[in-house]
């Protein structure tokens, strides 16, 4: 694995997206989301503000949902990421891009490959029994999974926002998934 | 973006090394701040040195009944860790009242301490700022700053420190380690962060190429009662305009054995309420006598122009969530 040798500004970086393995060498400025669009072509993962705010960019990486705008993806090498192109098993929809078309929970769709890849995430976060901002505080550690009700599902996926508002909807989706 | 390069030693003794070896590096963890900064152009990074993957990333139990967590812990992880969320609720709450579920999967405890002002200006490199350029003067100071502090500012920065764990971290009486050029050592949470004073320019004590290792928390207060309370503008992905941590140990009827009080969003570092605690101790835990000991901390407050709504905030805050933490059988309970 390539460690960098810091003379240069740029680096080899391996990493496995949605399954493919790719090998580019990359100016050390690039971020896992300019590495998707830019060289690998993956158009999903949008670039809404490039500083965190927003959630546009959200992927998997190693299975965990991240802003990949504000990683260089140098720092990421050896990584597995999926991004949105990734969710489907060929042309069965993941249930909750499934649940989205069913809820109508997008307008322009611009937040919605974040949203999609968020709410993976918080899937896996709540099986995994971790807890939320509104979780309450007494329920101690290893009792399974946190159960999603409307109230954890808005603050967990609070990282992604929606310029048209679609909130009502993308909870509804999520909850549709969770039954 | 200025270009830079990248180095990913393998131990803590290389990563130091090579930040000594190198001028003008910075160390790499999460990056949700640093690659920020750079993007800015507030930072500008000859090399990274990116500490993300040093086997730094133990949470572990201390004989004492503390907890001792590793520098590149993420701030999920450590907010969900067992012997944090069950004995030290307070720990748990602020991480996850903290950035979004996206950004507290990278943020890590040493990169949450060591994480920037939020204040515009010093983001802005067209404006003047005596945190990002020294001897440039204050924007915030006459501008916006209805986000900035109220207590121990200085004529030459008015700036807040942001970060939600390191107020639970300062009313926990935890320790930052550290490791440098000079070898080992410690600083209490509560001294980490620095008043601007004459240097805004440095927000903590942190020696140049130190690198935090772990931060540990005291087994002492394991399983106090304890609450973390955040008021922002929105519910929830929201910078606090001012919150509270709070440790409470009380016998039976309500007297107070010990507390620990902190205070975010309010002062350049997070504000250990050293005043409201030593009026608490000893004295039943009542409503009056807890805002009696909040008024005397806060009476140090100096509000901006458009700032003092901040005060009665944090007084409100803080009144509350002590209060709710006094023992279930107390009458004052609110
Ligand atoms: C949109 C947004 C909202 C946010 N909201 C909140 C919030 O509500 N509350 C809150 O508390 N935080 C919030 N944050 C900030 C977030 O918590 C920090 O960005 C994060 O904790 C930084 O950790 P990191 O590991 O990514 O640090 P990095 O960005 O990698 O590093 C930050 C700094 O620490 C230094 N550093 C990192 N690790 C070490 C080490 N081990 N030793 C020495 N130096 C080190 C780096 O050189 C750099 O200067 C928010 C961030 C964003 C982008
Ligand atoms: S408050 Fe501090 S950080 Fe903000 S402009 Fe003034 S000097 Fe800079
Ligand atoms: S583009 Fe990454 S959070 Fe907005
Ligand atoms: S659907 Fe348009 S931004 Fe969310």
């Amino acid at each position: 694995m390539s460690t960098g040798t810091g003379s240069g500004t740029s680096s080899w970086v391996t990493m496995t997206v949605n399954g493919v393995e790719y090998r580019r060498e990359l100016d050390n400025r690039t971020t896992v989301l300019d590495l998707l669009r830019e060289h690998l072509g993956l158009t999903g993962a949008k670039k809404g503000c490039d500083h965190g705010q927003c959630g546009a960019c959200t992927v998997l990486v190693d299975g965990r949902r991240a802003n990949s705008c504000l990683l260089p993806a140098v720092a990421q090498d050896g990584a597995e990421v999926t991004t949105v192109e990734g969710l489907a098993a060929g042309d069965e929809l993941h249930p909750v891009q499934q649940a989205f078309l069913d809820r109508d929970a997008f307008q322009c769709g611009y937040c919605t490959p974040g949203q999609l890849c968020s709410a993976v995430g918080v899937f896996a976060e709540a099986a995994a029994g971790h807890p939320s901002h509104v979780t309450d505080p007494g329920r101690a550690s290893g009792q399974g999974p946190v159960e999603l009700s409307r109230a954890e599902i808005r603050e967990r996926m609070s990282g992604n926002l929606c310029r048209c508002g679609a909130y009502p909807n993308i909870v509804a989706a999520i909850e549709d998934v969770t039954r | 973006m200025k270009p830079f390069g990248y180095q990913r030693p393998a131990t803590v003794e290389a990563a130091v090394e090579a930040f000594a070896a190198t001028p003008g590096a910075r160390y790499l963890a999460g990056g949700t701040n640093l690659m920020d900064l750079m993007k800015h152009g507030v930072e500008t990074p000859a090399v990274l040195v990116d500490v993300s993957r040093l086997p730094l990333d133990a949470v572990e139990e201390l004989p004492d009944g503390g907890v001792r967590a590793g520098a590149t812990v993420r701030n999920s992880d450590l907010a969900a860790h067992p012997l944090v969320h069950d004995r030290f609720p307070v720990l748990s709450q602020a991480l996850l009242a903290g950035a979004s579920g996206q950004l507290r999967n990278m943020a890590t405890t040493g990169g949450n301490l060591l994480q920037r002002t939020r204040c515009g200006y010093f983001q802005d490199t067209s404006a003047a700022c005596n945190k990002r350029e020294p001897g440039s003067g204050c924007a915030a100071r006459d501008g916006v700053h209805r986000d900035h502090a109220v207590l121990g500012h200085s004529e030459r920065c008015v700036a807040t420190h942001p970060s939600d764990m390191a107020v639970a971290l300062a009313a926990l009486d935890a320790v930052v380690e550290l490791y440098g050029p000079e070898g080992a050592r410690t600083v209490p949470v509560a001294e980490f962060h620095r008043l601007p004073g004459e240097h805004p320019e440095r927000d903590t004590v942190i020696r140049p190429g130190e690198l935090i290792t772990a931060v540990t928390v005291p087994g002492t207060a394991a399983g106090r009662p304890s609450a973390y309370r955040k008021a922002r503008d929105r519910a929830s992905y929201a910078f606090a305009l001012a919150s509270v941590a709070a440790v409470l140990d009380t016998d039976e009827d309500g007297t107070v054995r010990a507390v620990g009080l902190a205070f975010g969003g309010l002062a350049h570092r997070p504000w250990r309420a050293r005043l409201a605690e030593t009026a608490l101790l000893g004295q039943r835990l009542t409503e009056e006598a807890v805002a009696r000991a909040v008024d005397a901390e806060l009476a140090l407050a100096e509000p901006l122009r458009d700032n003092g709504f901040k005060v009665p905030l944090a007084r409100n805050l803080a009144v509350h969530t002590l209060s709710g933490l006094a023992p279930a059988r107390s009458p004052q309970r609110l």
